[in-house]
């Protein structure tokens, strides 16, 4: 076994191996267990066993999914009642918690990975299925539901089936314009939301390397879209450079060590691959998704399917549900489809990078239509508007709002009316996602702040001429 | 957990891909305690879109019917456990489909729920049967992996583990806790082993 060569996942894997049954299942260490409001169905299970957390040292909370995030002072009952339970839970427990007035508070996929308790190497679980994102500084990470989260609660192990492995190598060079975001609509598109299903993805390959931190967290964070258990990219010095100095990460001699064990998890040369995508960087344009899928995704230059032409009979059905539910003619050019509003956030598109983003299009000009900005955290938010960036988006006439889940999910008060059509940079368009009879379409920062300014979906690398992004 | 074992009862056709949990339960009702009750939510919005598909779940013809077939990707999206209650609450204990988002499925077992796969063209013919569609009987074994419609039976797949984990209504938790010195033990060499690993601050 020792020669054998490995990928990082499995690595990983076998470091966190505490045993495996005949049957194939492992028993898997956990390094950091996270946890949001929605974690309440796993504290009631634990009750009802008059259990205990075992260890709230590697356990951490965050209010993100509920929180308001506008008048704080005046949340309504129900609301309210999801962050109280979340704090009494966790207080109950010895469990620390990045509460509402916290200065850490924020998505728990946007903060934790920014206070340093997301590692290379370590296995990261948190009942909710964008736990991927953790991936991008080579973790092991995944998202599980409440009965897991309990057991993981009691007994800081999980149960786990060796994924099958895939990788994804984007090599070349991006053209201007395109990001993260792209190479992720572009995969899902193109292996579709069931294409990574039963594996693991490690993304590979020049442009890969190429990317900042935060575009690698917008990657792993879409590997669930394309139904993979975990999206992960190998350590690297980018890596490193971002967790030196994060509040959790190793201090001194501690993190050298680590850095010396965080290099040898990169997979090694001809370490065996159960599946590979190959994408050439250079073919990516900025994307955007017309339908009621991620996998429903197209170039901007491109035109509304015609599900006439489409041969399969089932999938045909699917594009004319889509384009009945989303309002859209077979043919029509995306660049025409108007929307009503926008909405920057989200744990795929709401950091610094992504904000800084959206207001060099944005600065200086006024938006067409309605929209809200969320910050991924309230630490984002803060160094935001010491650049100045709220201003931006201010005087666009776009509202800058406190940090939380907001208009992705539509569960905490801020939602799409039914029927109106909102550019979004979040991670599902799934009918309903935005609220209830809510039409949602997928895309870059850059790409909603065109889309605001036209009113329609765009292109934005014409605005973005003789401008720095 | 409730073991599952054989089921005798009636289907719902439901001839739709990637149904994902974001319809099976809206976000919004995700707010009260698992003793309340989850049924009611069961594809909340999808059952009163005009024309959908999903209405057969309110077709008297398939009132009370335990299995639900449907397409590929069932359950694909967020790892909410509710889509899972939703179903179990209103009475569904197997899921027919091609394939399923990975958590979903894991978290159909610890429910009790069966999600059962099938190949694409099995399940076209099942949605097609005349039998299926009119509401009649159909049989679930999950001992032998078979389903029977009339005179016609599918044998489907299931991931060993589940299976046994099924037809033995099994708790992992009190398994895991059989493990506890094995858990100990590899938890003292791996702080040794990874000092890095533990939080700092
Ligand atoms: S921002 Fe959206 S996708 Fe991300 S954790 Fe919150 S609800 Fe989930």
């Amino acid at each position: 076994m020792a020669d054998t060569a490995r990928t990082i996942i499995d690595k990983i894997w076998d470091a966190h191996a505490i045993t495996t049954r005949e049957d194939g299942q492992s028993l898997l260490w956990v390094d950091r267990h996270l946890l949001h409001e929605g974690s309440f169905l796993a504290f009631d299970q634990l009750a009802a066993r008059e259990a205990r957390v075992a260890r709230p040292d590697l356990t951490f909370g965050v209010a993100d999914h509920y929180v308001p995030t506008r008048n704080r002072d005046a949340i309504v009952p129900e609301i309210r009642g999801m962050v109280e339970q979340l704090v009494g839970n966790c207080a109950e427990h010895g469990i620390t918690l990045f509460g509402l007035d916290d200065r850490r508070q924020g998505i728990v996929h946007v903060t934790m990975p920014a206070q340093g308790l997301t590692l290379p190497g370590l296995i990261v679980v948190c009942g909710d299925s964008h736990t991927s994102t953790h991936g991008a500084l080579g973790a092991y990470a995944f998202g599980i539901g409440a009965s897991e989260v309990a057991h993981v609660m009691m007994t800081q192990t999980i149960w786990q089936k060796r994924p099958r492995r895939m990788r994804i190598s984007v090599d070349g060079r991006l053209p201007p314009g395109s990001t993260a975001k792209d190479i992720a609509l572009t995969v899902i598109a193109r292996i579709g939301t069931d294409g990574a299903q039963g594996h693991a993805i490690e993304f590979a390959g020049s442009a890969i390397r190429g990317l900042s931190m935060e575009g690698r967290l917008t990657l792993c964070n879409l590997s669930i879209e394309a139904g993979g258990r975990l999206g992960l990219v190998a350590p690297d010095e980018t890596t490193f450079a971002y967790l030196r100095g994060r509040p959790f990460a190793p201090r001194g001699d501690a993190f050298e060590r680590a850095v010396e064990d965080w290099r040898a998890l990169a997979s090694d040369r001809d370490a065996p691959f159960d599946r590979e995508v190959v994408l050439d960087a250079a073919s990516i344009a900025p994307t955007v998704t017309w339908g009621t899928s991620p996998e429903q995704a197209l170039p901007i230059a491109a035109t509304v399917p015609d599900p006439d032409r489409v041969a399969d009979h089932g999938s045909a059905q699917a594009v004319r549900d889509a384009l009945a539910y989303m309002g859209l003619t077979p043919g029509m050019a995306l660049g025409d489809i108007r929307i009503d509003r926008v909405f920057i956030g989200s744990c795929t598109n709401s950091r610094i990078e992504d904000l800084r983003a959206a207001a060099a299009v944005l600065a200086g000009r006024r938006a067409a239509v309605p929209g809200l900005v969320s910050p991924g955290s309230s630490q984002v938010k803060r160094q935001a508007e010491e650049e100045g960036l709220d201003r931006i988006f201010r005087d666009a006439g776009l509202e800058w709002v406190e940090s939380g889940c907001s208009m992705c999910v539509g569960m905490n008060g801020d939602i799409v009316p039914p029927g109106e059509r909102c550019a979004s940079t979040t991670n599902r368009n799934f009918k309903g996602r935005q609220g209830p009879g809510a039409r949602t379409h997928l895309m870059s920062p850059a790409m909603v702040a065109a889309a605001a300014i036209a009113g329609r979906l765009t292109d934005m690398r014409p605005l973005l001429a003789g401008r720095t992004p | 957990m409730k073991p599952f074992v054989t089921l005798s009862t009636r289907a719902c056709p439901l001839p739709v891909a990637n149904v994902d949990t974001d319809q099976l339960i809206p976000a919004r009702f995700m707010k009260q305690p698992r003793s309340a009750g989850y049924g009611a939510f069961l594809l909340h919005d999808l059952r009163r879109e005009p024309g959908n598909a999903a209405a057969v779940l309110d077709d008297p013809r398939h009132a009370g019917a335990q299995v639900l077939v449907a397409r590929r990707n069932f359950g694909c999206g967020s790892s909410r456990e509710a889509a899972v209650y939703a179903l179990a609450d209103h009475g569904i204990r197997c899921v027919i489909a091609p394939s399923f988002g990975d958590i979903f499925a894991s978290n159909a077992v610890k429910n009790g729920l069966l999600p059962a796969r099938l190949p694409e063209e099995q399940v076209d013919e099942l949605l097609q049967d005349a039998l299926v569609l009119g509401g009649g009987p159909i049989e679930v074994d999950l001992p032998s992996q078979t389903i029977r419609v009339g005179n016609k039976v599918f044998a489907f797949e299931i991931e060993p583990v589940w299976k046994t984990q099924l037809v033995n209504g099994w708790d992992d938790i009190d398994m895991t806790r059989s493990y506890a010195a094995e858990i100990e033990r590899f938890a003292a060499q791996d702080a040794a082993a990874r000092p890095w690993a533990a939080p700092a601050g």
